[in-house]
């Protein structure tokens, strides 16, 4: 058989909900492992992606980091899949994109009743937020994308064997979905 | 013996006065559409409708049916163009679906899924527009507007009350609420109105019901809207009461 497909997979501004909604693919997963190998990813703890061919990525992009490690992805991957709402449309965390950032962080750590003596973190290990949360496809060119909040196993195993297979990945009804 | 006209090469029978749009749903032919509705005048501004007519591209609801027509509809070139318009209302407003409470018994989600939308395609607007919780019972939740002014057919020629209007024009266009101070709370709206019912999307909602019935078993999850919009049409004609394209939250 053929060489195994190289996959990477990350979570930048999501829930890793879409990567437990991956591993919801139950024992097809053993099914994938003879079709492909796993680079950079939760699954296996590898910190840096390389050359790939499908690179999945959930979450938005809402920090400094998520962008560096978005434009590694689109780097190393021929072919990046956006999987989830927050991927695609920003999700949950854009909900915050017609507030002003300051505000959101003063409400958040100095005024809200409960936190006394609260600071704005500022560690400099934390990556710098963005002032608007973007979805994928603002920062770097997306090639496919999976919705859903989070999409089913079921859609995840459809989209990603039609794409292995060679053909255009169709979700159709009841595995499209927003919500 | 009634005229008739092609759709797709299918012959559809249709009786004086009737719309391409009605004709072809009567006839069980789906053709998308998002502010149309059966029982109101046709509004022919969401453009979802559009078909070929004789070559030329017109809004089927508002199109009188005639005697030889030749009519595209479910074709790649019409197709594309509504995945686009279907796209940019997603691009305009704020329409975050896991955390809405229409979810399921959408329209607009319900035309992207059976359009096969995958993504917004567009840069989002990400507008900010206050809610209206005012009411005690009915949220205003006005990211999800896609003026279709459904709400206000409606208040005015059903329930006789005006209460909703489209105000602007453009990009600045939206929904406002015809009181004095312009909140819900100081209208005369009632639960039983019309104009309750009939939102094709979340932004008229009753308190206090959200959830009642549980995502995975709402309208367009069990059928595509496709089919679900041919087992609406029949219905409409002659019964005037209760619509099954309206959704009864309560």
């Amino acid at each position: 058989m053929s060489k195994k497909l190289r996959v990477a997979t990350t979570s930048l501004a999501g829930c890793f909900g879409c990567h437990m909604s991956f591993l919801d693919i139950d024992e097809r997963l053993l099914t994938l492992l003879d079709l492909v190998e796993f680079d950079r990813s939760p699954i296996n703890d590898i910190k840096h992606c390389g050359p790939c061919d499908i690179g999945i990525i959930e979450g938005g992009v809402c920090n400094a980091e998520n962008v560096h490690v978005l434009r590694e992805f689109r780097k190393n991957c021929k072919i990046i899949i956006a999987i989830g709402a927050c991927a695609i449309n920003g999700g949950l965390p854009a909900q915050r994109n017609h507030l002003d950032l300051a505000s959101c962080l003063t409400e958040v750590y100095l005024t809200e009743p409960g936190l006394a003596h609260g600071h704005i973190p500022n560690d400099p290990e934390l990556p710098l937020p963005l002032d608007k949360v973007h979805p994928l496809y603002e920062v770097v060119k997306i090639d496919y994308y999976i919705p859903g909040c989070p999409p089913s196993g079921d859609a995840i195993w459809k989209f990603l064997t039609d794409l292995i297979a060679g053909r255009t990945p169709e979700l159709g009804h009841g595995l499209i979905k927003y919500d | 013996m009634s005229d008739t006209f092609q759709l797709d090469g299918a012959v559809v029978p249709f009786e004086p006065g009737q719309t391409v749009m009605q004709a072809a749903l009567a006839a069980g032919h789906y053709i998308p559409h998002l502010c149309y509705h059966p029982e109101f005048k046709p509004h022919g501004s969401c453009k979802l409708c559009t078909v070929k007519v004789n070559g030329r591209t017109i809004a089927s609801c508002t199109m009188p049916a005639e005697a030889g027509l030749n009519v595209e509809s479910n074709i790649e070139e019409l197709n594309a163009l509504r995945r686009a318009l279907v796209q940019m209302l997603f691009a305009e407003g704020n329409h975050f679906c896991p955390s809405c409470e229409k979810s399921g018994n959408c329209v607009l989600q319900a035309l992207g899924y059976d359009l096969e939308v995958h993504a917004t395609g567009f840069r989002h607007l990400y507008p900010d527009r206050p809610l209206d919780a005012s009411h005690p019972d009915i949220l205003l939740d006005f990211n999800r507007c896609v003026l279709c002014e459904l709400c206000v057919r409606a208040s005015s020629e059903v329930d006789g009350k005006n209460v909703f209007a489209l105000a602007g024009r453009g990009i600045t266009k939206h929904l406002i609420v015809n009181s004095e101070s312009g909140l819900l709370k100081d209208t005369n709206i009632a639960l039983t109105d019309k104009a309750m019912e009939v939102c094709p999307v979340g932004v008229i909602l009753k308190k206090r019901v959200g959830f009642s019935q549980p995502i995975g078993e709402r309208r367009y999850d069990q059928r595509p809207i496709s089919a679900q919009a041919l087992d609406d049409a029949p219905r409409l004609s002659g019964s005037g009461g209760s619509c099954p394209a309206c959704e009864d939250a309560s």
